[in-house]
């Protein structure tokens, strides 16, 4: 491979002279797999039995994901003051947990999208995967927002509809520029993952053997042929979609830190925020993506797939997002302290030797220090290892928006209407349960969708070279 | 059963590997042909020169997406916030672009996204299940490993035994007739 576009002609004489050392690539594809592998690999994990790992994960995420049911439930049936909200915080887990999924989404892009942009090919071995975790993770994500309104049956008054009382909705908020952003997201993230799906939904259609199974994945595949003049504008479409999709998650989180950045409370009115939000996102997506691929590559042994280049990438950009969150947290103090804002420097002080110390704590250990493990590759190599750390990341982006939400508003400019602020045994209830709710949508997505791009893989394999000898 | 009472829809020969499935696709452009086609599992890197087909007509369609989510973008804030109902905040101007310019950019890269995304299955006539490649009773390889050309019966210079022996001298396999 790495002499197959080399021809004499073209060749640089200086390189005779000064004779670069061959530096190999990683191979993306193990054991010199071949295409049918890869069909009968990822078409496999749909057709086999439904294996009893499955079906226990299943029930346990259903139980789990009945938790938010319960909560909601009982909110929409009581009013919104089951939650831990009152004076001086409005804005508690509901924006927290909001914000913290709507993060975990972003990595899905950033995966599938950007780095395909930049044509990074160990990009395909875990964008589908990526991918269905943003949507997954936008539709929980929604909730909060759609159910801390309260009245939840008026929740299309967010939308730019006629309505009885004559009014519009006020576009100069950053919570209605959200309502766009978060919908355009799941919208358009949506239509990226189904169009890249098409040609592997044909394949899986092309092998049915039950007529239902056939039924099925025809009306899905929408009668790809897999002719080139069908490839010519599918890769057309698919670049244009990666090209919109970046702009597009930048700006969704970009906008998501205008809903803090926006007001004039202490601690939120920095313009740090959107790229520090975006980089936050990345950061938690990832370890999101690694939490979840890990066990699956053990179960269904993708090893050949999903190897050590591709954790080795994921780790390298979990370290650096997490550096630069690290770095965001210092800047954030620096300013405070240069700004001569006396409130400004409060709310930093109080962040870290406050109230609520234990929580920024938390954050800038499982943050900050957590991820530099990451340097060693001893530890990258340790699967095990590398899961735990990812928990940990997951644990201290959750902190990290609580630490923002929480402390600016339960100490703000007037000392008398200061407050602690904890959730109730709804809102606990209700955040728990997304997780069962997560767990639900995903694993029907491995059972019935396919987990890994099979025509984006044989892409990428040696054999798909036309000029290879 | 009888040949020449059923309509044909082309002639389709299968190649192994993807350096043979390429270059004798650069064969049959060389020949002039321009209806045919090359099915293959995945999109090979340079098929669309070896074939000889023009640059896709999609982005066309994502402009004329983009270009009216903005107008869209525009027309919405303003009707809504300044004409309809004018809301006066802070002494500003009733609509100026810079206020709703989150909403004006998502509006454009959502309709931008629908223009592609229907771009491709307009420029691709998708959905359409009732192909006759779909019964050729080895099309699941196509989609697998191996990889086809299909020369079309429309195309003017089809002639069945002919295009056979075309087919054969690319070196093609199991060349097979297409009924309609």
């Amino acid at each position: 491979m790495a002499h197959a576009h080399d021809s004499s002609s073209e060749r640089p004489a200086i390189l005779d002279k000064v004779r670069p050392a061959e530096l190999p690539r990683s191979p993306l594809i193990l054991n010199n797999r071949g295409f049918h592998w890869i069909t009968d690999k990822v078409c496999g994990i749909v057709e086999e039995e439904t294996p009893l790992w499955w079906k226990i994960m299943f029930g346990v995420a259903l139980f789990v994901a009945s938790f938010t049911f319960i909560g909601l439930g009982y909110l929409v049936a009581t009013g919104t003051g089951t939650w831990g909200l009152r004076s001086p915080v409005g804005w508690g887990w509901a924006i927290v947990n909001f914000v913290f999924w709507v993060g975990i989404g972003h990595a899905g892009t950033l995966i599938s999208a950007i780095l395909c942009l930049l044509r990074q090919k160990w990009r395909t071995s875990i964008n589908r995967a990526a991918e269905a975790m943003t949507i997954f993770a936008v539709c929980c994500a929604g909730l909060f927002p759609l159910f801390h309104v309260g009245r939840v049956w008026f929740g299309w008054w967010l939308l730019p509809l006629p309505n009885q009382n004559g009014i519009w909705v006020q576009f100069r908020s950053p919570l209605e520029w959200d309502v766009f952003a978060v919908s355009t997201y799941f919208t358009v993230s949506t239509l990226f993952w189904y169009m890249g799906m098409i040609p592997d939904l044909g394949v899986i259609r092309d092998r049915a053997t039950t007529w239902w199974r056939k039924a099925f994945y025809s009306l899905l595949a929408m009668g790809w042929r897999g002719g080139n003049r069908q490839w010519s504008n599918f890769e057309m479409a698919y670049l244009l979609l990666a090209g919109l999709s970046t702009p597009l998650v930048l700006s969704v989180h970009t906008i998501v830190s205008f809903d803090f950045a926006v007001s004039n409370v202490p601690g939120w009115h920095t313009t740090i925020f959107p790229p520090y939000f975006v980089a936050g996102a990345i950061f938690s997506g990832f370890a999101m993506v690694l939490t979840l691929m890990l066990p699956l590559r053990a179960i269904y042994r993708l090893h050949d797939v999903i190897n050590q280049y591709h954790i080795d990438n994921m780790c390298k950009i979990i370290l650096a997002t997490g550096t630069m969150v690290g770095y965001a947290y210092a800047t954030e103090f620096f300013i405070a302290a240069y700004s001569g804002n006396a409130f400004e420097k409060f709310a930093f002080v109080n962040r870290a030797f406050g109230q609520y110390a234990w929580a920024y704590w938390i954050m800038v250990s499982c943050n900050v220090i957590t991820p530099q493990l990451f340097w060693f590759k001893k530890v990258r190599e340790n699967h095990s290892l590398v899961w735990i750390i990812c928990l940990f990341v997951n644990v201290g982006m959750w902190f990290e928006r609580f630490v923002i939400t929480v402390t600016s508003l339960a100490n703000d400019y007037l000392p008398s209407s200061w407050g602690y602020y904890s959730p109730t045994i709804v809102d606990i209830f209700t955040f728990f349960g997304t997780f069962g709710f997560f767990s639900v949508l995903f694993l029907l997505f491995v059972r019935f969708l396919p987990l890994l791009p099979m025509a984006e893989l044989k892409m990428v394999a040696p054999q798909a070279d036309p000029h290879a000898h | 059963m009888n040949e020449r009472n059923e309509r044909i829809h082309g002639v389709a020969c299968i190649f192994r590997k993807v350096p043979d499935v390429f270059h004798a696709a650069e064969k049959v452009r060389d020949a002039g042909w321009k209806n045919w086609d090359v099915h293959t599992p995945f999109p090979i890197h340079g098929m669309d020169q070896a074939m000889g087909l023009p640059r896709s007509p999609v982005p066309r369609l994502t402009l004329l997406g983009g270009v009216t989510g903005f107008i869209t973008g525009c027309l919405l804030t303003w009707y809504m916030n300044s004409y309809d109902y004018p809301l006066i905040v802070g002494g500003k101007p009733y609509w100026s672009v810079i206020f709703p310019f989150p909403v004006i950019y998502e509006c454009t890269i959502l309709l931008a996204a629908f223009g592609t995304f229907f771009g491709q299955f307009i420029f691709n006539r998708l959905p359409r299940h009732n192909h006759p490649l779909f019964d050729l009773p080895n099309f699941a390889r196509i989609s697998d490993d191996t990889f086809m050309i299909v020369l079309e019966a429309r195309d003017p210079q089809f002639h069945l035994d002919e295009s056979r022996n075309f087919l054969q001298s690319l070196g093609g396999q199991e060349i097979t007739v297409i009924r309609d």
